[in-house]
């Protein structure tokens, strides 16, 4: 049962990996790569890690991904289109570096003894491995100033983004960002002609102010 | 019959070695950044896979902060495609080419 | 067959029934109490009540002629109803809805799988959701759809912030994330609606966030984006998002309901260890699912709708730092040990 599940998840990543990478349209690419992540937490679970799974899906398939899908929306990336003629040295070079790491991981094999088929046998899952309280356990105890750092490079993180993302220029380029709900005079809303002062809905987010 | 760890190990070897030819390959920077974070994954599985093995934790907990640390790139990245987005109004990331001697 | 597989699909053919009636049950609960909030009928005319209105509806939908707009993106237009369904009948296995019972010499949870991470489980699945909307806004080659979802997808991730760490201040006294052993806290303590109310309250206002509802359902709005993202959805497919939506809004109910109102158990009374505890636990527990949809249409009929951005200033702003007090709070008085055992 076990070896089933495997081979049918390992399949399903398998293909899903290769979608992400070979198919041209960015959006299909993304919700491939969401079947993969899928795939992947449920490789973590048959491996004895459920909350590694767990949070596999909540962090990478539903924030991370969204985050993908949200800036591939915004800045409506197209297909991409047939490269010219380089490509074909492009694909040679990628495909030698691959051979290259596909042998770096077999010799990785050798050395540590972990041959295939001649592995010595894991231990059993005990509940203290596989339970959260274990995790946490050497989480909180062992590994905690790691976790404090990963939480300040998290700050760091979001602040970056937000920095980053900001339009270019003085903070409020333009007077509508200044809008604050209630402090504006009633307009008569019989009169024709949209609002000069709010950009109409359907202008692209990233377009500057008039300059 | 139980799966050996070495053909989780297997498995990860061979997406990371197609993210691996995504990331060398692809023009579109957001493709890009998909196949790193395929990669990113494969390590993941890796990792998870000798956790298993030699029972213990120290995997598990090494993956937990690969995620966040990918969580935090992902935004950081996507943050700096949308502001070189706004000055050349496209991610192939051939035409970044302003440093080129 | 395994009896362990006998018990489990039983449990999950029992959870699926009641979910399945959310979405008949509630298209009448909200039209008759939408007629209730504006002094008005609502249906009358179709049975004793007009409720026969859902089997109208139904019988609608399903004669409608399926019209398909050219220049969509196929696969993802066809996919996306069907995902709108997956999030609320998978996190349905892990609501628990009886007392341990004891059948035939085994005892068996009344839960369809009791996952040791079973309320970030829960969590994780719900937040993909999101999805569907965005595959259904972008396949439709629809400038309002588009629209429509980018912003669903920007409100669906903020506001799951906060639903995450008010769910996590529940679990800090019960220092387990099973919800077995939170509804098995709350039988032994308070509900943890009154010593938590501000946990209670960040979880109720993103509820009405994550599920698309008013006062947050700017991207279906209807004087805005048209019908948003599932504007080039007719007939069944739209029938389908329909039913998503309700389901989601039973599956959050659940939720909250055993995290915060004690779930298939009610103060103060034993609940027999067989058949007949098993079905009171689940009447308890439906009974508490209708309260919490009753309360959704009742907000929905209130409320105007909130714009774009005072919505998002909501959730970053307000939410975001309401649970983390909340969280800070819960912590300290579960160290002072006027929380948990």
């Amino acid at each position: 049962m076990e070896t089933l599940i495997f081979f049918l998840f390992a399949a399903l990543a398998l293909g899903s990996g290769i979608t992400v990478v070979v198919h041209r349209s960015p959006i299909y690419a993304t919700l491939s790569l969401v079947l993969t992540l899928f795939s992947m937490a449920v490789l973590f679970v048959l491996l004895g890690a459920p909350f590694v799974g767990a949070l596999q899906i909540l962090v990478y398939a539903g924030a991370i991904v969204v985050l993908f899908l949200f800036v591939i929306m915004l800045l409506n990336v197209q297909q991409e289109e047939s490269a010219p003629a380089r490509r074909s040295a492009q694909l040679v070079t990628a495909i030698l570096g691959a051979i290259v790491f596909l042998g770096m991981f077999w010799l990785a094999f050798w050395r540590t003894g972990l041959r295939v088929g001649a592995a010595p046998a894991p231990p059993k899952l005990t509940e203290e491995l596989v339970s959260l309280k274990g995790l946490a356990g050497a989480l909180f105890t062992d590994y905690l100033l790691p976790f404090e750092i990963v939480g300040l490079l998290l700050l760091v993180a979001v602040i970056g983004a937000t920095v980053a993302a900001r339009r270019p220029g003085s903070e409020s380029s333009r007077p509508e960002d200044d809008y604050v709900s209630g402090d504006e005079p009633r307009t008569d809303p019989l009169l024709s002609g949209p609002d000069p002062r709010r950009p109409s809905v359907a202008e692209p987010a990233y377009k500057e102010a008039h300059s | 019959m139980s799966v050996p760890i070495s053909w989780y190990l297997l498995l990860s070897a061979v997406l990371f070695a197609i993210g691996a030819i995504g990331a060398l390959t692809r023009r579109n920077g957001i493709s890009i950044f998909l196949s790193v974070e395929l990669m990113l994954n494969a390590a993941n599985l890796t990792l998870v896979a000798y956790a298993r093995q030699w029972g213990q934790h120290t995997g598990q907990i090494i993956v937990f902060f690969v995620m966040a640390v990918a969580a935090a790139e992902a935004a950081v990245g996507l943050a700096l495609f949308i502001a070189v987005f706004r000055q050349r109004r496209t991610i192939d990331v051939n035409r970044m080419n302003l440093l080129q001697g | 067959m395994n009896p362990d597989l006998i018990a489990v699909l039983v449990k999950y053919a029992v959870m699926f029934a009641v979910f399945i009636n959310v979405a008949p049950i509630m298209v009448w609960v909200e039209r008759r109490g939408a007629g209730l909030i504006q002094d008005r009928p609502g249906p009358n005319r179709v049975g004793p009540f007009g409720l026969f209105q859902p089997l109208a509806d139904a019988l609608k939908f399903m004669f409608k002629e399926d019209v398909t707009p050219i220049l969509v993106d196929k696969p993802l237009y066809l996919l996306a109803p069907v995902l709108a369904l997956m999030p609320a009948f998978t996190t349905l296995v892990l609501i628990p809805f009886g007392p341990e019972i004891t059948v035939g010499g085994r005892t068996i949870p009344l839960v369809v799988t009791n996952a040791d991470t079973g309320a970030l489980l829960f969590l994780a699945i719900s937040s993909l959701g999101v999805y569907s909307l965005v595959m259904a806004g972008y396949a439709s080659n629809n400038k309002f759809s588009l629209l429509g979802s980018i912003r669903a997808s920007a409100q669906l991730i903020s506001y799951e912030l906060a639903l995450t760490i008010s769910v996590l201040a529940v679990l800090i006294p019960v220092n387990s994330f099973r919800l077995t052993d939170v509804v098995a806290y709350q039988q032994a303590h308070l509900w943890n609606c009154i010593p938590q109310v501000l946990g209670c309250l960040v979880f109720l206002i993103a509820a009405f966030a994550e599920t698309n509802r008013l006062p947050f359902d700017l991207p279906e709005a209807e004087s805005e984006l048209i019908a948003g993202f599932h504007t080039e959805y007719g007939a069944m497919r739209f029938a389908l998002f329909f039913q998503g939506e309700y389901s989601n809004m039973a599956a959050l109910s659940a939720l909250g309901a055993t995290l915060f109102f004690g779930g298939w158990s009610l103060p103060f009374i034993h609940y027999p260890h067989n058949w007949l505890g098993a079905v009171l636990g689940l009447l308890t527990l439906v009974a508490k699912i209708a309260i919490a949809m009753a309360v959704f249409v009742w907000v929905r009929w209130t409320f105007p709708r909130f714009r774009y951005d005072q919505l998002m200033r909501l959730g970053w702003k307000f939410l975001l730092p309401l649970s983390i007090v909340n969280l800070i709070l819960v912590a300290a008085m579960t160290l002072a040990g006027w929380l948990g055992k």
